[in-house]
């Protein structure tokens, strides 16, 4: 039984970064239809970002806890940047062509970003400074680290504080009208090109802080480490639908624990299978996804 | 042109591939060919095979698959795994050994139908249920397939598993990748040119207009994806049977769709002449770009990605745009046609 | 009409494939004097670096003492062309091809990851120079072919040294097994280890995959710790085995864990103190007080600053069999340095490096427990473990 919920636990925390990135996907696709394959590796991004300021800190001599949150902090900021610019610069120039060119710019970004990643920071993979002391709680027979309770929670705060944007602020609403009829909107009086940057930023920054705790528990990080990653949070936002903030929070809690449980069986090399069966699946049975709502398309 | 005169034309273009592939393979008298050159030169006719095919559902059909390496990959195995498990079973048939020029060409029939077969099926499984959905969706689709059939490959230990298809028996040679580009160019412009090419071109132009006026949208568009994937499906065959390039499932992933989508995307979506341009330029392109990486390594893949981007933005129809390449190009006196012509519009 | 089309692409054809066109190797004249070209390949960038730089280096420390003592064949120096494969076993296979193809080396030295020698070495083997792995385990490397070679032990051997250890000194009656699916070396290491261990009369669980790359374990690690082994193998590379070794600990799991050689490292300690109770068996022993070994130490860190590991020892054996038989030879040429290789009986810093019929070395190896000290991780030797 404590298999049972320490595999449980062990796939929550792996969810809760996957819900953290598909929220940016779910945010922008919402708003400009766009699958924005560049966001898993902002996510990246931002665990550099965290890297290089955690050892100028030189936080692995001295962890703290306002250490750990300046760091978020900075991270953060240097990734909302870096997505609004990535708009402005790649994705604003193809707003007006087709989908497939944009679908390709992005791509096109994703790779820059991965490939760029390499010639800066190097190819080699570098470990993240422990800026938390690990510390390892026993509950029963479960072992949970502080790390990945951190993680969980800090995530959920996350998801309400975006609902809480969308739903209960100007910026929100705007951002709902946009992504009803970006034209309309237009006439209605919104600055869109000013609502699209924002959306970006703030998907941009909730993946700099899923880069930077991810990176406290699984300390290794390398240029690369997007790109799968980028995928599944991507699947869970459909799978939770696309579009729906509480959905893509679901959808990346199930599949961090299917991806848990299929590693736990004789077929953990099958694991990255997993995330695309379950999105075949889908799109097969309900394209919605499990919370999302169907549109009828127009000729 | 009639029978006699295609007849003759395919026979004229075996016996130069044949001529052709003895000064490649084994040089004349003192000289050869550079190898390293040589092997660019395969990969070039490889990615031909592997751009034209591709170009068949994203360019005529104007669906977007990013699943061409899934493709590769079902047909490439395959093709090996037969070569490798009873190449020389075949080859003894015929009273010739696997390893010698003659038995290589006799295995590389059934070993590339094979992969054909299995690529075909594969793009059959995978075309039913995806072609329903549309655009970014069926792209995402299309790569969650190819991804699955990546992870399955490298679960089977008698294929090499993770380590890849070390055991393979080279038998490529030239002959075969540019008869096989040659083929799949042949195909692919003859679809073009038929009732199923106007099909396809309908639909891509607008689906449900076409789906309207009468033409079963699915059926074509399964037809296409498995003709697509069965030619993958070969190149993927000659790919892995060539010296010192095992298929390997960490190879065959997204990236690689996605290196073949930029050549069709640079060479103009549509357009079979510039997926061969495209093709060959970014064969190229990487290895010209080698010594550049010696100083600054990994800097050759972001021009890459930059190349991507920009011409995303400025120039979105490729180098061709849907224009092909015709005979009255040529012709001295007639100078160029733009646009019009022979193209596909 | 036909005849102009034709005669445009044999032109076409034509000027494409005479631009490749050079003449046969042979049967131009073998250069008999200035430089002796030599190519090593290793995974400079990637998952692989600390690898790289390791037998680089080593062997450059090699050379540079050749070289300074008169270098070979009558005062012609050597020269060591280095390139990157990346981590990348299609990029180790393409540097070869380069290096022998277009760099004209006359041996290869090269690599330390199995699988990326077993890409490279069918190239050296067709084009018949001599390639000598400083380091790669696998048995599969030196049957690739006659022109291959190794200076270390293999993999049967190092299986039965690691299960030797744990049943005999660990007392360890049931062990779990990590295997890295992506690696040669892993997964042959891991079923040496099962033979030796089951024959011994102890219970190997289930081996539980893992790939190169992955940085999340606990799931699969989960599973083991509910199995209760008394120790934990995980035969793999060194990035992986410093998480594996930190979510173990986090998890709750105390029991001893051995890798092999391949978790020799640079960052390995980041496994930090989760270190504690692990072992591996390895090349050479630091503490080894003969005085080759320290003269070899000495050196290393005068040049490069900093402690040299068991890779890098390995890569300055692999060039000094290679120069002592390019000397024994008289010759740089291929057919003739292979034999001279094949005689080899080179005393090196990793211990006696007698050529045998396979082309491997049969040599001793070391168990070292690890410790995380100041920083870094920390060797200490155990015991040696002589091969039958």
């Amino acid at each position: 039984m404590d298999t049972f919920l320490q595999q449980f636990i062990n796939g929550l925390s792996l969810g809760a970064i996957y819900a953290l990135i598909a929220l940016g996907y779910t945010m922008v696709y919402g708003v400009l239809r766009l699958i924005n394959f560049a966001h898993g590796d902002v996510y990246m991004l931002g665990a550099f970002a965290g890297f290089y300021l955690a050892n100028a800190l030189n936080m692995d001599a001295h962890p703290s806890v306002l250490g750990t949150i300046a760091v978020t902090m900075g991270a953060m900021a240097i990734c909302a940047a870096i997505g609004v610019l990535i708009e402005r610069l790649a994705y604003r120039p193809v707003r007006h062509h087709s989908r497939l060119t944009s679908l390709i710019t992005a791509i096109g970004v994703s790779l820059l970003l991965e490939y760029g990643g390499q010639v800066v920071f190097g190819a080699t993979p570098r470990f993240f400074p422990q800026m938390i002391r690990s510390q390892t709680y026993s509950l029963g027979g479960v072992q949970i680290t502080n790390q990945a309770l951190m993680i969980i929670v800090v995530s959920v705060i996350l998801m309400f504080g975006l609902q809480f944007i969308v739903h209960h602020t100007k910026i929100g609403k705007a951002m709902r009208a946009v992504s009803f009829n970006l034209p309309v909107a237009r006439l209605m009086g919104i600055n869109t090109d000013f609502v699209i940057a924002f959306t970006f930023a703030l998907g941009s920054a909730l993946a700099a802080v899923g880069g930077v705790l991810v990176a406290l528990s699984i300390p290794r990080i390398d240029p690369l480490m997007g790109l799968m990653t980028g995928l599944k949070a991507f699947v869970a936002a459909v799978l939770g639908g696309i579009g729906n903030i509480p959905g893509a929070m679901l959808g990346g809690m199930l599949i961090g624990l299917m991806e848990t449980w299929i590693s736990a069986t004789a077929y953990s090399t099958f694991r990255d299978a997993v995330a695309f069966a379950v999105l075949i699946v889908i799109l097969l049975l309900r394209p919605a996804g499990i919370l999302g709502s169907s549109v009828t398309e127009k000729v | 042109m009639s029978l006699a005169r295609k007849l003759l034309v395919v026979v004229v273009t075996l016996a130069a591939l044949l001529a052709l592939n003895d000064v490649f393979e084994y040089g004349v008298g003192d000289f050869q060919i550079n190898p390293y050159y040589a092997r660019i030169i395969n990969l070039i006719g490889i990615n031909i095979t592997l751009a034209v095919s591709l170009n068949l559902i994203n360019g005529l059909a104007g669906q977007f698959s990013i699943g061409h390496a899934g493709f590769m990959a079902v047909g490439g195995y395959t093709a090996t795994y037969l070569t490798v498990y009873h190449g020389r079973q075949i080859a003894g048939w015929f009273g010739a050994g696997v390893t010698n020029p003659l038995g290589a060409s006799i295995v590389m029939v059934p070993s590339l139908l094979a992969g054909a077969a299995a690529a075909a099926l594969a793009g059959l499984l995978v075309g039913i249920p995806s072609l329903r959905l549309k655009g970014d969706y069926l792209a995402i689709v299309t790569l969650g397939f190819s991804e699955i059939i990546r992870v399955i490959i490298l679960n089977i230990p008698a294929v090499g598993g993770a380590t890849g298809f070390t055991d393979a028996i080279p038998i490529t040679n030239f002959f075969w990748i540019f008869s096989m580009a040659v083929l799949t160019i042949v195909i692919t412009r003859n679809i073009a040119m038929s009732t199923f090419g106007r099909a396809l071109f309908a639909i891509r132009s607008d689906e449900i207009a076409a789906e309207a006026m009468g033409i079963n949208t699915t059926r074509y568009k399964v037809m296409a994806f498995v003709i697509s994937a069965a030619l993958a499906g070969v190149a993927g065959g000659l790919s892995g049977q060539l010296f010192a390039n095992p298929l390997n499932p960490q190879n065959l992933n997204f990236v690689k769709s996605i290196e073949v989508i930029v050549m069709i995307v640079l060479g103009g979506i549509g357009s079979i002449t510039g997926a061969v341009l495209g093709a060959t330029t970014l064969t190229i392109l990487p290895e010209a770009l080698r010594s550049f990486d010696q100083q600054f390594p990994g800097l050759r893949m972001v021009i890459y990605a930059l190349l991507l981007i920009l011409l995303m933005i400025f120039r979105p129809q490729g180098l061709l745009g849907r224009r092909e390449f015709t005979w009255a190009w040529l012709r001295p006196g007639k100078g160029s046609r733009k646009g019009v012509g022979r193209g596909f519009q | 009409m036909k005849l102009h089309r034709f005669a445009v692409l044999a032109a076409a054809s034509v000027l494409a494939l005479s631009v490749g066109c050079e003449r046969r190797p042979g049967t131009t004249e073998q250069s008999a004097t200035g430089e002796i070209l030599v190519g090593m390949y290793g995974s400079m960038t990637g998952d692989g670096a600390s690898f790289g730089r390791s037998s680089v280096e080593g062997a450059q420390l090699a050379i540079e003492e050749i070289n300074n003592a008169g270098g070979l064949l009558g005062g012609r120096k050597i020269r060591l062309l280095v390139e990157d494969d990346q981590s990348r076993p299609e990029e180790a296979s393409n540097a070869v091809t380069k290096m022998i193809t277009q760099d004209k080396v006359v041996a290869v030295l090269g690599e330390v990851a199995s699988r990326r020698t077993l890409a490279a070495a069918p190239v050296s083997q067709k084009y018949k120079i001599p390639m000598i792995t400083p380091s790669s385990t696998n048995e599969r490397v030196t049957q690739v072919g006659d022109y291959v070679f190794r200076v270390c032990f293999i993999d049967p051997f190092q299986g039965e040294v690691l299960a030797k250890f744990a049943y005999n000194d660990l007392k360890a009656r049931k062990v779990a097994v990590l295997k890295d699916i992506q690696q040669d070396y892993s997964v042959g290491l891991t079923e040496s280890i099962q033979k030796t261990f089951t024959a011994l009369g102890g219970q190997v669980l289930d081996p539980v995959s893992y790939s190169s790359g992955d940085s999340d374990f606990r799931a699969i690690l989960t599973q083991v710790r509910a199995q209760k082994p008394d120790a934990i193998f995980a035969p793999g590379y060194y990035p992986e085995a410093a998480i594996i070794l930190r979510q173990a600990r986090e998890l709750g799991m105390t029991m001893p864990i051995l890798g092999g050689d391949g978790w020799v490292g640079d960052a390995l300690k980041n496994g930090r103190e989760a270190l504690k109770n692990s072992f591996i068996s390895n090349h050479y022993s630091g503490d080894n007080p003969d005085p080759v070994v320290q003269n070899f130490k000495k050196a290393y860190r005068a040049k490069f600053n900093r402690e040299p590991d068991s890779i890098a020892a390995l890569g300055y054996d692999s060039a000094k069999v290679l120069a002592d038989s390019i000397t024994r030879a008289a010759s740089t040429d291929g057919a003739k340095l292979r034999d001279a290789i094949a005689a080899a009986d080179v005393p090196g810093v990793t211990g006696r490096l007698k050529m045998n019929a396979d082309r491997n070395v049969d040599k001793p190896a070391v168990i070292e427990e690890l410790q995380f000290v100041n920083g870094d991780v920390k060797y200490v030797y155990r015991t040696t473990i002589n091969p039958n």
